[in-house]
Parts: structure tokens; sequence; C-alpha cells
């Protein structure tokens, strides 16, 4: 589904990515871990075209994307911050990007689903962060993508929405679409993920099932594991 | 204005030493303000399967459009009221929204660009403000000044060509050609007229404008096309 092959981004005189190379297969959900700069988000977002690397090449569905914007059309993505612009009201962003997409849309049922029909007139202005975040998951979920990229999808939720969206990811999931998650939530990640991408430095330390890592590291669950090879390669 | 005066062309050159300042400091804020403000909403945008060029060229000019409606809606309803139409006048008035028009585009690209320039908003603001303190204050002191220094030699074409590198001495020029008031004129005035004569010059005027509308628009696109967001 995706190949990124020595893909490397300087941000001035910070390397970011360092000659990665990744491939995700279609159908199957990835989790993408690693601590705070180690280019998870910059890797996710050369994918989408938002950061153009210095070198390297990502093809999603073995077409190249550096430069293109058609491929989106086959991508949801969840920011990690929702930004919107505050002057509109829910109704009117959905309604601008379903306009934007030309696909079909199933936005009734997932606002139903985190019960947002009360908020649905008001400005996103006015809205709370947990309120603005079931928004963001309702714009990820609605159109239906072979890929979803998911940047830390639990900020903000409230425990009912969290089991929501599990649900829904698993759901997605069962129809073979291909979804990428990032997040720094380990429980959420031991229960979702079928893989786990770590990312440190800019170049990928492990690749492959948690039970895998945990095999790897000798340790007992994800947390440890984890702990362990940031403190092997931090020391 | 009009009440004070009967006469619409005195009301046209009133306005136009307010217009030819101010619209640019207007499209200056709103454009420095407006990219910012919508940075995040752009990123977004960014995710969708859109060009940048469309993202980009639709916010500028959504946005000078916009300014450019509501200058032509203010400067022309108490015109109509007065009865513009039925008066002599009523090209002078045209050149001098389609002045306002042109400035307001140039600014606001001027403005997208410094915003494009730099992530710090201050930074952004500042290189804004300052680029329409040089075009419409700066320019024109060191301009008078080599005038008198270099008074000794021909300054003519000089002078001809420092005004097509500033929009808003060549909107003055372009209002003052069509209102063909002599005694108005000025040194660049004076020579464009001698040089180009009062249509071609007008041409001109309006050529070189619609250069510096386009040639920021397109800095616009290359930068926003190598940016990382």
């Amino acid at each position: 589904m995706i190949e990124v092959s020595g893909l490397s981004k300087k941000f001035g005189k910070l390397e970011v990515l360092n000659n990665l190379d990744l491939s995700i297969k279609k159908g199957g959900i990835f989790a993408v871990l690693g601590p705070n700069g180690s280019g998870k988000t910059t890797l996710i977002k050369s994918i989408l075209g938002m950061v153009i690397p210095n070198s390297g090449k990502i093809e999603v569905s073995g077409k190249s994307v550096i430069g293109k914007f058609e491929y989106r059309e086959n991508i949801n993505y969840l920011p990690q911050i929702a930004n919107f612009p505050d002057n509109l009201s829910v109704n009117e962003l959905l309604r601008m990007i379903k306009d934007i997409r030309n696909m079909p849309a199933n936005d009734i049922e997932l606002i139903a689903l985190f019960k947002l029909e009360p908020y649905l007139a008001k400005k996103l202005g006015h809205l709370s962060g947990g309120t603005k975040q079931k928004v963001n998951l309702v714009l990820a979920f609605m159109f239906d993508s072979e890929l979803i990229i998911l940047d830390e999808p639990t900020s903000g939720l409230d425990p009912i929405s969290l089991l929501r969206l599990k649900s829904l990811i698993n759901e997605e999931r069962e129809k073979g679409k291909t979804i990428l998650i990032t997040s720094h939530i380990i429980s959420f990640v031991e229960q979702v993920a079928e893989e786990i991408v770590f990312l440190l430095d800019g170049k990928i330390y492990f690749k492959g099932s948690l039970n895998e890592l945990q095999e790897q590291t000798g340790e007992k669950d994800l947390e440890h594991s984890i702990a362990l090879i940031l403190t092997e390669n931090h020391a | 204005m009009l009440f004070l005066n009967n006469d619409l062309g005195k009301a046209v050159i009133t306005l136009m030493n307010i217009i030819v300042v101010l619209t640019p400091l207007v499209g200056t804020v709103f454009g420095i303000m407006h990219y910012y403000n919508s940075r995040e909403f752009t990123e977004l945008l960014l995710a969708q399967p859109l060009k940048r060029s469309t993202i980009f060229l639709g916010q500028y000019i959504g946005l000078s459009l916009s300014l450019s409606l509501s200058l032509v809606l203010g400067l022309g309803l108490p015109f109509l009221a007065y009865g513009v139409f039925q008066s002599a006048a009523i090209w002078q008035f045209g050149s001098l929204l389609l002045v306002g028009v042109f400035l307001t585009f140039i600014f606001v690209a001027l403005a997208y660009n410094m915003g494009l320039s730099t992530e710090n908003k201050i930074k952004g603001f500042g290189y804004a403000i300052l680029i329409w303190l040089t075009l419409a204050i700066i320019y024109d002191g060191v301009f008078l000044i080599s005038l008198l220094v270099f008074d000794d030699y021909p300054l003519d074409k000089f002078a001809l060509i420092a005004s097509l590198f500033n929009p808003i001495d060549l909107s003055r020029i372009l209002i003052l050609l069509k209102l063909d008031i002599s005694a108005l004129f000025g040194y660049t005035g004076a020579t464009f007229k001698m040089f180009l004569g009062t249509n071609l010059g007008m041409l001109v005027a309006m050529l070189v404008l619609s250069l510096w509308v386009v040639i920021p628009a397109g800095f616009i696109l290359r930068k926003a096309k190598r940016k990382d967001f």
C-alpha cells in the first residue's frame, strides 16, 4: 500500500528523517510509535504531501505521490490538533469538505454515533476541545477511502467516545482498509494495533507485531519493551 | 466632501491622496492577518485532494476581491447618490476605483508573500508593514533626495523608471493623467506626459500595475509549492 524508500528530510540543520525505508502492506492496523522528535509526524506529513522531502521516494498504491495531489482522494486524515475556521458551523464545514471530495459520505451515521446533533448549527469556535475532536473524527471516517491516517486520535476524547473510536477502527479494518495510527497512549496501541513501527532519530528501529517486539526485547508488555529500546539507544 | 465643494474633480483629487496611501495599508494589514489566521485551516485543506495553487490562489483572490468590493461600494454609493453618472467626472472617478482595486490586489499579494516567508507572526507582520511604509513614504523621500543631490544631471529617464518601481506613485500618475491638470503633475507626472503622452502613459502605467499584481501572485504560488506545513 505504502512504499517509502530512502526518505530524508532536514529542517535547517536538524535531520528529522534519515534515509528511511518503510513498507506498509494493504489491510491492517499499523501503529507508528516513537519519542518526541523522532520524525513520526514528518513521516506522515510527507506521505500526505504536506512536507516536501529532500530526497527519497514515496509510493501509495504503486504510484509516486511526490508533487501530486489526486492520490489524496483515497486517503482520510485526522490531524493531531483539530483546527477549523472559527466562523463556520459544523454543518457548513461538513458540507464544504463533502463538496471538495465529491464522494459519498456517511456523515449522518457518524454524527449519530458521536452524539453531535445538538452541535451541528453551532460555530466551530464555540465548541469545546473534545467536541471539536469528535467533528475531526467524523471528517476522518465519513469517506470510504482505502488508507486512513490518524495522528493522536485519542486526544480530548471521553471514555465512551474512545470505545466508539476503537470499534470504528476495527470496523474499517474488517472492510480491508489500511490504518496508520500515531499515538503516545500505550494501552490504546496495545488494544488496537496489529503491527508496530518504532521510529527513533529518523530511522526505523523495529517493525513487526506486538508479540515479536516482546520476544525481541524480552519484556512482558509494550510499555516496558519501548522503555528498553529507548534506554538502550539513548543511554 | 461633495457637499463642501460641488466640483467632482476636486473631490476625486482629495480622495486620491487618501486612497493611494490607505488602500495599500488596509490590503497589507488584512492580507497578513488573514494569512496567519487561516494557517491551520490551510493545513486541513492541504490534506484534501486539492492543488496547492488552488488553495493559495483561492485565498488570495477571495480576500482581494472582497476588499475591492467593499472599496468600490464604499466609494461608489455616495458618488452614485450625488449623481456621478450625469457628470463628466465619471471616468476620473472610474480611474480612482480602478487604482484602488489594483492597489488592493498588489498589497495583499505582497503581504501574503511576507506571511509565506516566515512562521513568526510578528516578523511577518513587521515585514509586511515595512513594505507598505517603504513604498508609501520612504521611497518618495529617497527619490526627492536623489533629485536634489543629482540636480546637475538629466534625470527624466531616471524619474520615469523610478516611478515604475513603486505602484503607489504609478497610481497617482495614472489618476493625474486622467484628470489632466498640468498644475498638479509634479516632476514624474510631467515626465510621463512628455515622454509618452496622456493615453500611452496611462496604458503603460496600467500595464506595469498589472505586472505588480501578477509577479507577486506568481511568487505566492512558487513559495507555496515548496513550503513545508
